[in-house]
């Protein structure tokens, strides 16, 4: 009984960091712009493949990740610099449709570039599993969660200690007035779609060796990543990273219990539960519109 | 009894009391004003009244019926209709659409009827069509009626919200600094609508900071400092009040 | 607007429709058209609900699996009639419709985005599972569809149906946006607290019109399935409510011909792509991208306002 708990729960946290990563990305630029980037599961995918290709290619590991984290981050500064940028004032389904043909564009490039097949690469402290409780923890796992902890303690401290990371704050929270104390508005677009283009491409890395990759995950992961962030409560940080642990769990475990075949539905009815009975999310801020 | 009532009303945001134990009545037929220096509480007022916020105490009574928490759409059932301090115009709309909306109560809302479009409703909206440029010579805005709101002056905007709020036949409407922004031409101007509309039978409830309009028009006004009531009486009552003067040391009463 | 030239344009239309077999050379043209005809419905009751009432719906595609699947489903199982099965299929959507817009419809355009795009791949995920009633993955086949002893068949009985389908929409439509229940989802699109004020219950307008444009759509998922001949979960899938936003968005929003040049352009698009071997999936995205970044208001709209017809857009 324990076991068997334990089991899904592993895979459950494992799977909920990397939602938890991509809810982290899609909070950013939400925070900084308003726009709910529909291409953020892309770069989930786009990191795991390039690790892929640069290992193929012969490569050491970390030259590898390094290289996968660098150019979804590039390219999310791209697609901050050419796409979003120039239709800043247009409606928020036009933005949507952006950043889907954005999502296309990477897909359709990697499908082309890497082939249709599904990949892999070894764990990164090899496969041998550890035994808990009567359960098994790939070593993979761990390195998914000690670098997911790493990095909310890093975005922790980039946001509450660092000038660059208030000033995000302050453009997420009222535009004009960051403009008006001098805060460059430009840059920190910039650096929310480079820095969450990276968390994505992160959390591909990372659990690309446990789940493989191929050119078409990016949209489920995102989606999921998406409702991670809006069970979090939309624009809260500590809320996404909850948010996508809770999705993943609550996915494992309905995946092992209930039924397999369903999984990928969980997430979502998931959330139109939430949206039911708790519409701001777990952790969403309370706001009062002036007329 | 009056029109309106308005019974020890609170109002908190938070920690911030926004308006705090107000009481006035409005009787029938009035020009009543509400004045007050920025950050009174005059606009948080009038969203408690017309239902936009919900009160933290008391309560607001139209004919004597109690309509405090009311939604918005409910009071407008009840005959009360408003202008706004920043423009709420539709603006993916014509003005003379804009109007047909004040008078979205008097007509038949049905969605098949309307897709097919049946006689009666078509000839009702050819009526309406008609009743609202009627409407917008009265408000002064006639060669405005085919354009996008868009495309409309700020000024003409100011009017063609009060002409939508007649349209919708009003007993008690409500304007939210008509003049705000305004030369001193149109200023004027305004003036003499508000006239026009309480000669027509319609109560005003108006927010205003033109103390020069205030003061010709309203036949009682109310005096509002930091949410709380200060004074309440006629134009001269008001002025001569010493609260007042303090209140609004400096400026141009 | 006098009454004739209030139907100028649907008068064009009809004209078009008309004369347009003259032109389609084979089979394989009129089925183009019939699928064009077949999206812009879609698009249009969709853009009655994005855009003039300003909401989102990341979802549609669901509504129609919906219909699709009732009409394959209830005659091929249950024995329904065809009709009967349409209906049915109709009713079921709009009712998720309904008890999904209540609570949805009180909050922000991102939660709405969020809903719709669970409720949609729910639905598409439960057509790939219920294999033994959907055929799963691989689809099923779907009766012919008929009433009293005639049976629509072949590409050019379809096509008339559709054609009177398409008018008839397109009048409804434009019959709607020009009543009070068309100003008054306008309204809210406009200003929720000026519409709110004049007596809108908005909650009420917003649902009423995403009902409805769920069954619509549903309607025309069982047109799809009947017209076919087979389904497949395909028809329900996040890529197929994507594609039907986009085309009321590229097409223009509140924009009733938008909704049409929309459809038609990208039910042609991927038969242009098809050279591109291999490239489709790019160029669609590009396409996609540089249209919105260029036109954020949508071809229709845009081109409208070169041409001189300031301000005053004509529904």
């Amino acid at each position: 009984m324990l076991p068997q708990f334990l089991q899904f729960l592993f895979s459950g946290i494992t799977v909920g960091a990397t939602y938890a990563l991509a809810a982290l990305g899609f909070t950013l630029i939400y925070n900084a712009s308003n726009v709910i980037n529909f291409a953020q599961g892309e770069f989930i995918m786009l990191g795991g493949m390039l690790v892929f290709y640069f290992m193929q290619a012969g490569l050491p590991l970390p030259v590898a990740v390094a290289l996968a984290i660098a150019i979804p981050a590039v390219v999310g500064m791209l697609l901050e610099k050419l796409a979003i940028e120039p239709a800043r004032d247009a409606e928020v389904v036009t933005l949507i449709i952006i950043t889907i043909g954005a999502s296309l564009v990477i897909r359709g490039l990697i499908q082309i570039w890497l082939g249709k097949g599904a990949h892999s690469y070894p764990g990164f402290s090899g496969s041998d599993p550890i035994h808990i409780g009567g359960a098994t923890l790939l070593p993979q796992s761990l390195w998914v969660l000690g670098v997911t902890a790493l990095v909310v303690v890093a975005l922790w401290y980039f946001f509450s200690r660092t000038l660059a990371g208030k000033a995000i704050l302050a453009t997420s929270c009222n535009r004009l007035a960051a403009e008006l104390v001098g805060i460059n508005t430009q840059w920190v677009l910039l650096v929310s779609f480079a820095l969450s283009a990276a968390l994505g491409a992160i959390g591909g890395v990372l659990l690309t060796p446990i789940t493989l990759t191929s050119y078409d995950v990016g949209i489920m992961l995102g989606l999921k990543g998406f409702v991670a962030a809006v069970v979090g409560g939309l624009g809260s940080g500590l809320g996404a990273v909850l948010g996508g642990l809770l999705v993943g769990v609550i996915e494992a475990m309905a995946a092992g219990y209930i039924s397999s075949a369903y999984k990928d539905a969980v997430p979502f009815i998931l959330i139109l539960f939430i949206l039911f009975f708790m519409p701001r999310g777990i952790l969403g801020a309370q706001v009062t519109e002036r007329v | 009894m009056a029109l309106l009532e308005v019974d020890n009303l609170s109002k908190a945001f938070g920690g911030v009391k926004a308006v705090q134990d107000v009481s006035f009545a409005v009787e029938r037929g009035l020009v009543y004003s509400v004045i007050g220096p920025n950050g009174a509480g005059k606009t948080t007022l009038f969203n408690l009244i017309t239902g936009i916020y919900t009160p933290s105490e008391g309560d607001i009574r139209l004919e004597g019926q109690s309509i405090a928490g009311i939604a918005p759409h409910a009071l407008a059932l009840k005959g009360m209709a408003r202008t706004f301090q920043n423009l709420q115009v539709c603006m993916n709309m014509t003005a003379l659409e804009n109007v047909m909306v004040g008078a979205h109560l008097q007509l038949d809302r049905n969605l098949v009827k309307a897709m097919l479009r049946f006689p009666g409703l078509a000839r009702r909206d050819r009526e309406l069509r008609d009743e609202a440029r009627e409407l917008m010579r009265f408000v002064g805005l006639e060669s405005y009626w085919n354009l996008g709101a868009s495309s409309m002056p700020y000024g003409a905007l100011k009017r063609l919200e009060i002409a939508r709020a007649l349209a919708a036949k009003p007993q008690i409407l409500f304007l939210d600094e008509p003049a705000a922004g305004l030369n001193s031409r149109e200023t004027a101007e305004i003036d003499e609508l508000v006239r026009k509309v309480a000669d027509n039978n319609v109560t005003v409830v108006l927010v205003e900071h033109d103390m020069k309009m205030v003061m010709n028009i309203s036949d009682r006004i109310l005096v509002l400092d930091y949410g709380k009531k200060l004074t309440e009486g006629t134009a001269r009552e008001v002025r001569e009040n010493p609260d007042v003067i303090a209140a609004y040391l400096g400026s141009n009463v | 607007m006098s009454g004739v030239r209030r139907h100028y344009s649907l008068m064009l239309l009809a004209a078009v429709l008309l004369l347009l077999p003259l032109v389609l050379p084979n089979n394989f043209y009129y089925d183009i058209v019939i699928r064009m005809a077949i999206n812009a419905i879609i698009a249009l009751g969709l853009n009655l609900l994005i855009g003039f009432a300003g909401q989102i719906s990341l979802g549609h595609a669901g509504f129609i699996g919906i219909g699709a699947y009732a009409s394959a489903i209830l005659p091929t199982h249950f024995g329904w009639h065809p009709l009967l099965a349409m209906a049915a299929g109709a009713a079921i959507a709009s009712s998720i419709a309904a008890i999904l817009a209540r609570p949805i419809f009180r909050l922000k355009g991102q939660y709405l985005a969020m809903a719709t795009l669970g409720m949609g791949i729910i639905i598409a995920i439960v057509i790939k599972n219920e294999a033994a009633y959907t055929g799963g993955p691989d689809g099923m086949p779907v009766a012919p569809i008929g009433l009293m002893g005639f049976e629509i068949a072949g590409e050019k009985q379809w096509y008339w149906v559709l054609a009177a389908t398409l008018l008839f929409s397109f009048w409804a439509a434009k019959n709607l946006i020009d009543s009070p229940f068309g100003r008054a989802l306008r309204a809210l699109h406009g200003s929720e607290v000026a519409a709110q004020v004049m007596g809108v219950d908005i909650v009420r307008y917003k649902v009423a019109i995403f009902v409805l444009s769920a069954f619509f759509a549903s309607l025309m998922g069982s047109v799809t399935a009947h017209y076919i001949g087979f389904v497949t979960p395909n028809i329900a899938d996040f890529f197929h409510s994507i594609e039907l936003v986009t085309m009321v968005v590229i097409g223009g929003m509140a924009s009733i011909y938008g909704s049409l040049i929309g459809a038609v352009l990208l039910t042609a698009l991927p038969q242009a792509l098809s050279t591109f071997e291999g490239w489709e999936t790019v160029v669609f995205g590009s396409i996609l991208m540089t249209c919105m970044i260029f036109m954020p208001k949508g071809l229709v709209p845009t081109l409208a306002a070169r041409f001189g017809r300031n301000g005053r857009e004509d529904p």
